[in-house]
C-alpha cells in the first residue's frame, strides 16, 4: 500500500520534471535560433482575441506590410526582418507571458503592446532586459515612464488637451457634454484632462456621465441628461463597441448633436451590423485619415486593403509607421543584428531624438527623451461612409 | 522499527511531508535549470503565477471541497489581498527599505484585509442554508471590483486623500503622489515576489489546509457538509465552523493575491484578472482537480496555467483549442466509464500488480 504510494509520488515528480525540462530546452534552442546576427528580430504583441481584438488585429496586420515592403526593398541596412506577434488578450498579466515568450524567440526589439495596461506591465519588464519598446497604440502616460520606451501615439493627456483646444478654437459649441467610460484608463485618463482643460476654453461642460464596463449596454440615462442640459456637442473619450449603442439610443431618442470622439473611435465603420448612417457627421480627433491625398497614405491603404480586404485604421497605420521608425531609428544609429538587446536598446535610445520621420499618423514626427511623440493631432469627419479630413 | 514509526505519523503530516518533498523537489529542479540556463524565459516568467494560481485553487478547494459551499467570489477576496497589500507597499517602498520585511509585511496585511471581509461575509450569510453563499459571494466579487475602480488615494505631508470622484477632488499638496488612480489602479508597486517566497507560501497553505481538514474542527467541518442535521444533533455549532473554514479560504485567496500584485507592475481590477470570469477559472480548477483533492487543485491549476502559454503555436485556435482540451479531460475525469478503464490501466495499479507477483515469485 505504501509502496504504491511511494511510487506514484516519484512517477509524478518525475513527470512533472520532464515536462519542465522538455520546456526549457525547447526554449533554448528557439533562442539560439535567433541570435544568428544576419536578422533583426522584432517581436510584437496586442489583443487577437477578446474585446479589443480589431486594435490587435490591425495593428498586426500594418506592421506586417510594413516588414514585408522593407524587407522587399533589401532590409535595413541590408539585414532583412523576422516579425513575430503574440496575442496578450488585453491583460497585462498575460502581457508579461507573451513578452517572455518572444524573448525565447529571440526578439531584440519589442514594438508594443497595442493597448495600455499591457503596454505599463510589460514597460517594468523591457526595462529590466534594457530591451528597446516601441509602443504603437499604448496610450497612458506610465509607458514611457522609463526612457527605453516610446510612443507612436499621442498620450491620454495629450489627447484630451488637444480635443478641448480643437472644440473652443473651431468654436465647435458652446455647451458641452462628456460621456465617460469610469473604469477605463484611456477614457478616464482623457476627461481628466479635458476637464481641466476646458475651465480656460469658450465652452462649458453642461454634463458629465460616467458608465463603467460593466454595464455599458444602456446609455439611455446618460444621453437623458445630455440632452436635458443642452448640450450641442457630446465629447466621447471611449472607444467605438460603445459609441456604436450610443449613436444608436441617440436616434431612437431624437438627440441629434455633434459627436465628437478621440482615436478610440477610429474603427467604427468597420462594427457589424451597424447601421453606418447613424455615423455620418460623427467628429474624431485621430492622427490617421485613410482618405489623405498623400502618396504615403494611399500606398498604405491600398496595400491594406489588397492584403486584408479593409480599409486601415489608426492603429494600423501606427504600426505601419512604428516599423519604419524602429528602421529609421537603426539606420541613424548604425546597429547591427549581431549586437546584445541592452547594446541596440543604448544606441537606438539615443538615435531616436535624432530623427525626423514623416509617417502615415504624421509629418515631422519627432521625439523627446522622455519618449513622448511630437506631432500635429487631425480632426476627421465621417462623410458618405467613409473618414475624411475635417478642414 | 521504521515501519512502526511510519505508522505513527499522522495522516496530515505524511500528506504534508508528500505534497511539500514534491514542490521541494520541483523548485530544486527549476533552480537548478535556471542557474544552468536550460530554462526559457517563458518557465521563468510562469514560476510565481502558478504558485499563486495553486494558491487560489487549494483554497478554493477548502470552502468548496471541505466545506461543501458554493463561492462563486474567489477573485474578489484576492482583489482585496492584492490592492492592500500593493497599496501598503506602494506608501512604504521609502521608508521600510528592506524588500523581506515589507514583503512579510504585506503579505500579512494582504490575508488579514481578505480575511476580515470573508468573516463578515461568513457572519451574516453562513447561518442560511442553500446557495445563498454562491449567490452573495458572486456580487460581492462584482461590488469589490467595482468600488476599486472607483477608488482615488493620495499620500502627501499631511496624511491619506480619499475621493470616489477623481484624482483632481484628492487636492493633493505638491509633494503628494496618487497611489491608488481609480480605473488606472496601482502602478509601480515594487516586483518583491519571488519564486523562492512564493513556493514557501504554497507549501504554507498546503499545510494550513491539510492541518485543518484532519483536524477536530476539519472533521467537524465535514461533517457538516456531510450530514447538517447529523453534525447539529450531536452538538456541533454549525456557523462558527463554516466561518472558521471560510474566513481562512479568504485568507489564503488574499495572500494569492498579494503575491499578484507583487509580480506585475500593473494592478487592475479589470473584469478579466478579478471579476467573475477569474472565480469561474479558480472553480474549474477545482473541479478538474478533484472537489476535496488538494493535490489534484495543485496539479489541475498548473496544468490549465501552462496549456494556453504552450498552445501558442497554435495561433488563432489557441483558445479554441485550450476550451475542446478542457472538456476532454473533464470527460477524462469524471465520466464513470472513464474512470473504470483509468482503475484497470491505471500504472499505480501495473506496478502493483508487478511487485505483487515478484512477491509470489519470491
Amino acid at each position: 500500500m505504501k509502496m504504491k504510494k511511494v511510487l506514484g509520488l516519484i512517477l509524478t515528480v518525475s513527470l512533472a520534471a520532464a515536462g519542465l525540462a522538455a520546456c526549457g530546452t525547447q526554449g533554448s534552442t528557439v533562442s539560439k535560433g535567433g541570435a544568428t546576427g544576419d536578422k533583426f528580430y522584432i517581436g510584437a504583441m496586442g489583443p487577437l482575441t477578446g474585446s479589443n481584438a480589431v486594435y490587435g488585429q490591425h495593428v498586426k496586420d500594418g506592421a506586417e506590410i510594413a516588414v514585408k515592403e522593407i524587407n522587399a526593398a533589401g532590409g535595413i541596412n541590408g539585414k532583412q526582418i523576422e516579425f513575430k506577434y503574440e496575442d496578450d488578450e488585453h491583460d497585462p498579466e498575460k502581457a508579461v507571458n507573451a513578452y517572455n515568450n518572444l524573448k525565447d524567440w529571440g526578439m531584440q526589439l519589442l514594438m508594443g503592446a497595442v493597448t495600455s495596461g499591457p503596454s505599463v506591465a510589460v514597460a517594468e519588464e523591457t526595462k529590466n532586459d534594457s530591451m528597446f519598446q516601441i509602443t504603437p497604440s499604448g496610450s497612458s502616460q506610465d509607458v514611457i515612464k522609463y526612457d527605453n520606451a516610446f510612443q507612436v501615439c499621442f498620450t491620454d493627456p495629450n489627447q484630451g488637451v488637444a480635443s478641448a483646444k480643437y472644440i473652443s478654437n473651431q468654436k465647435l459649441a458652446s455647451k458641452v457634454a462628456v460621456i465617460y467610460d469610469s473604469s477605463d484608463v484611456y477614457s478616464s485618463g482623457i476627461y481628466a484632462k479635458f476637464a481641466e482643460e476646458a475651465k480656460n476654453s469658450n465652452f462649458e461642460i453642461v454634463a458629465a456621465e460616467a458608465f463603467t464596463s460593466d454595464s455599458k449596454s444602456d446609455f439611455s440615462v446618460q444621453l437623458q441628461k445630455a440632452k436635458d442640459s443642452g448640450a450641442e456637442l457630446v465629447f466621447l473619450p471611449i472607444y467605438y463597441q460603445e459609441t456604436t449603442l450610443i449613436l444608436t439610443q441617440a436616434n431612437d431618442m431624437g438627440f441629434d448633436p455633434i459627436f465628437f470622439g478621440c482615436d478610440g473611435l477610429d474603427g467604427i465603420l468597420g462594427v457589424k451590423n451597424f447601421d453606418k448612417a447613424l455615423a455620418e457627421g460623427v467628429m474624431l480627433l485621430t492622427p490617421f485619415a485613410a482618405d489623405a491625398p498623400d502618396e504615403k497614405t494611399q500606398n498604405f491603404v491600398k496595400q491594406f486593403k489588397e492584403t486584408y480586404g479593409e480599409i486601415p485604421n489608426q492603429f494600423g497605420a501606427d504600426a505601419y509607421d512604428a516599423i519604419y521608425i524602429i528602421k529609421a531609428a537603426i539606420e541613424t544609429a548604425g546597429v547591427t543584428p549581431d549586437m546584445s538587446t541592452s547594446e541596440i536598446c543604448d544606441a537606438l535610445k539615443s538615435a531616436i531624438t535624432k530623427i525626423t520621420y514623416d509617417g502615415v499618423t504624421g509629418a515631422g514626427m519627432t521625439w523627446a527623451p522622455t519618449g513622448e511623440v511630437n506631432k500635429e493631432p487631425r480632426a476627421v469627419i465621417i462623410k458618405n461612409g467613409t473618414y475624411q479630413l475635417f478642414e | 522499527m521504521k515501519n512502526t514509526a511510519k505508522k505513527q505519523m499522522s495522516k496530515s503530516t505524511r500528506s504534508n511531508l508528500i505534497m511539500t518533498g514534491a514542490i521541494v523537489l520541483v523548485y530544486i529542479v527549476s533552480q537548478i535549470m535556471i542557474a544552468g540556463g536550460a530554462m526559457s524565459n517563458l518557465m521563468k516568467g510562469l514560476l510565481v503565477p502558478l504558485c499563486y494560481y495553486s494558491i487560489l485553487a487549494v483554497s478554493l478547494n477548502l470552502t468548496v471541497g471541505i466545506l461543501g459551499e458554493l463561492s462563486l467570489g474567489h477573485a474578489g477576496f484576492m482583489c482585496i489581498g492584492a490592492f492592500t497589500s500593493a497599496f501598503f507597499s506602494k506608501a512604504t517602498v521609502s521608508v521600510i527599505t528592506n524588500a523581506g520585511v515589507r514583503f512579510t509585511l504585506a503579505i500579512l496585511i494582504g490575508a488579514c484585509a481578505a480575511a476580515l471581509f470573508g468573516g463578515l461575509i461568513g457572519t451574516v450569510v453562513l447561518r442560511l442554508q442553500g446557495d445563498y453563499l454562491a449567490i452573495v459571494t458572486l456580487a460581492f466579487g462584482e461590488i469589490i471590483k467595482n468600488v476599486v475602480n472607483a477608488l482615488f488615494i493620495g499620500i502627501d505631508s499631511n496624511g491619506i486623500h480619499f475621493s470616489m470622484k477623481d484624482a483632481m477632488a484628492l487636492n493633493l499638496s505638491e509633494d503628494g503622489k496618487i497611489i491608488v488612480n481609480g480605473p488606472r489602479g496601482i502602478t509601480g508597486t515594487p516586483k518583491d515576489a519571488t519564486f523562492t517566497i512564493a513556493a514557501l507560501l504554497l507549501i504554507l497553505t498546503f499545510v494550513i489546509v491539510t492541518n485543518l481538514v484532519n483536524s477536530r474542527s476539519g472533521r467537524a467541518i465535514m461533517a457538516i457538509r456531510d450530514n447538517r442535521i447529523a453534525a447539529e444533533s450531536v452538538g456541533i455549532h454549525i456557523t462558527k465552523y463554516k466561518i472558521l473554514a471560510f474566513t481562512i479560504s479568504a485568507a489564503l485567496a488574499g495572500v494569492a493575491g498579494v503575491l499578484y500584485a507583487h509580480n506585475i507592475s500593473t494592478l487592475i481590477a479589470a473584469p478579466k484578472n478579478f471579476g467573475y470570469n477569474m472565480s469561474i477559472m479558480i472553480l474549474v480548477f477545482v473541479v478538474l482537480g478533484g472537489i476535496g483533492n488538494l493535490k489534484g487543485s495543485v496539479i489541475a491549476a498548473v496544468v490549465l496555467t501552462m496549456l494556453p502559454e504552450y498552445l501558442r503555436f497554435m495561433q488563432d485556435y489557441r483558445m479554441l483549442i485550450y476550451a475542446v482540451i478542457l472538456i476532454v479531460m473533464m470527460i477524462f475525469n469524471w465520466n464513470p466509464k472513464c474512470i473504470t478503464w483509468r482503475k484497470n490501466h491505471s500504472l499505480q495499479g501495473y506496478f502493483a500488480r508487478l511487485t505483487k507477483k515478484t512477491k509470489k515469485e519470491a
